[in-house]
């Protein structure tokens, strides 16, 4: 036996197969990323239950309560951050940006509660870049035609075109990628760490890597996702 | 001593994810450029000091990725051990 096969068998990084299904003939596993993503899914559901039913209970003639002051704090902000970079063309986006928004901020901090964060699986990460780039692809078609869409492959010249589809292309890659390998180094980073330690100092010292890996690291992740992906649908709406 | 070749290959897959990890220097130097100015900008203007913050943390983030790409080449190579 050499020692990194030693070393890997000791580390936990929390990807675990809980049961497997034959379907057409190949073998599929359900993991642990199923399971987290169902659980911040549902939880996310069980919190917009609550804020409906706050707000659809609201009398305009008294004080908002606690829960609901949250609720419109959090809205709030999403509109105000949306609004900021996308002007006028905003409400159009508003629904799909705040969910993401929403999703991606649980799924990064859901570390901190003891799950594996479902950001670092590329399986979920790539589809949020695939349907960013296809919010990207469709506006551009959209609002520049077919035409500005051929004129800004050909930019400054024509004989450019390939490096301009290579730059198109690399959008979802590098947005998901950006994404994956932040949430994905914080999670091996603590494993390492939980590894590293002996068993009663696991208790205090990992809560500030925590605090750094999953929270901030996460929170910034967040930001920049929903960011670029507005930044990129802006520049495909262009100025009409 | 005898080697296998297996074992061989998982030695170099160690040296070649420590050099994947040199891509770190790259985003550290752009990084602190990025807060330099920041501090910069913030010492000229003290008002923006949140607009700065905001501004510096999203595109250290960016930048943040061309490190992160050697990170993940580096795991590769330890954890999936693509070549053995």
């Amino acid at each position: 036996m050499n020692p990194i096969l030693l070393a890997g068998e000791d580390l936990d990084f929390m990807i675990h197969g809980i049961f497997s299904y034959n379907l057409f003939g190949q073998e599929l596993w359900i993991t642990t990323t199923h399971v987290c993503t169902l659980l911040v899914m549902l939880a996310i559901l069980i919190f917009c239950i609550f804020a409906n039913r706050a707000i659809k209970n609201a009398d305009p003639d008294k004080e908002p309560g606690t829960f609901q002051n949250i609720v419109e704090l959090i809205v709030e902000m999403l509109d105000n951050m949306i609004t900021g970079v996308m002007g006028k063309s905003a409400p159009k986006f508003l629904n799909y940006i705040s969910t993401i928004f929403i999703f991606i901020l649980i799924s990064n901090i859901s570390g901190i509660f003891g799950l594996r964060a479902p950001t670092a699986d590329y399986g979920v990460t790539l589809p949020l870049g695939l349907i960013s780039f296809g919010l990207i692809f469709f506006n551009k078609i959209k609002y520049q035609k077919v035409s500005g869409f051929i004129k800004g492959l050909c930019d400054p010249w024509p004989f450019w075109a390939p490096i301009n589809i290579i730059g198109d292309i690399a959008v979802p890659i590098s947005l998901s990628l950006r994404l994956f390998a932040n949430v994905l180094s914080g999670t091996v980073m603590l494993a390492l760490v939980y590894g590293l330690l002996p068993i009663f100092v696991k208790i205090g010292i990992p809560a500030v890597l925590h605090a750094y890996l999953d929270l901030f690291s996460g929170a910034i992740q967040t930001y920049v996702f929903c960011m670029l992906t507005m930044t990129y649908v802006t520049d495909a709406i262009g100025d009409n | 001593m005898n080697i296998s070749g297996e074992e061989f290959i998982l030695g170099c897959s160690a040296i070649g994810a420590g050099l994947a990890v040199i891509a770190g220097i790259g985003p550290g130097i752009g990084q602190g450029i990025a807060a330099g100015h920041a501090a910069a900008a913030v010492g000229r203007n003290p008002g923006a000091k949140s607009d700065v913050t905001g501004t510096m943390l999203l595109g250290q983030a960016v930048a943040e990725t061309t490190g992160l790409y050697g990170l993940l080449v580096a795991m590769l190579l330890l954890f999936v051990k693509p070549l053995v």
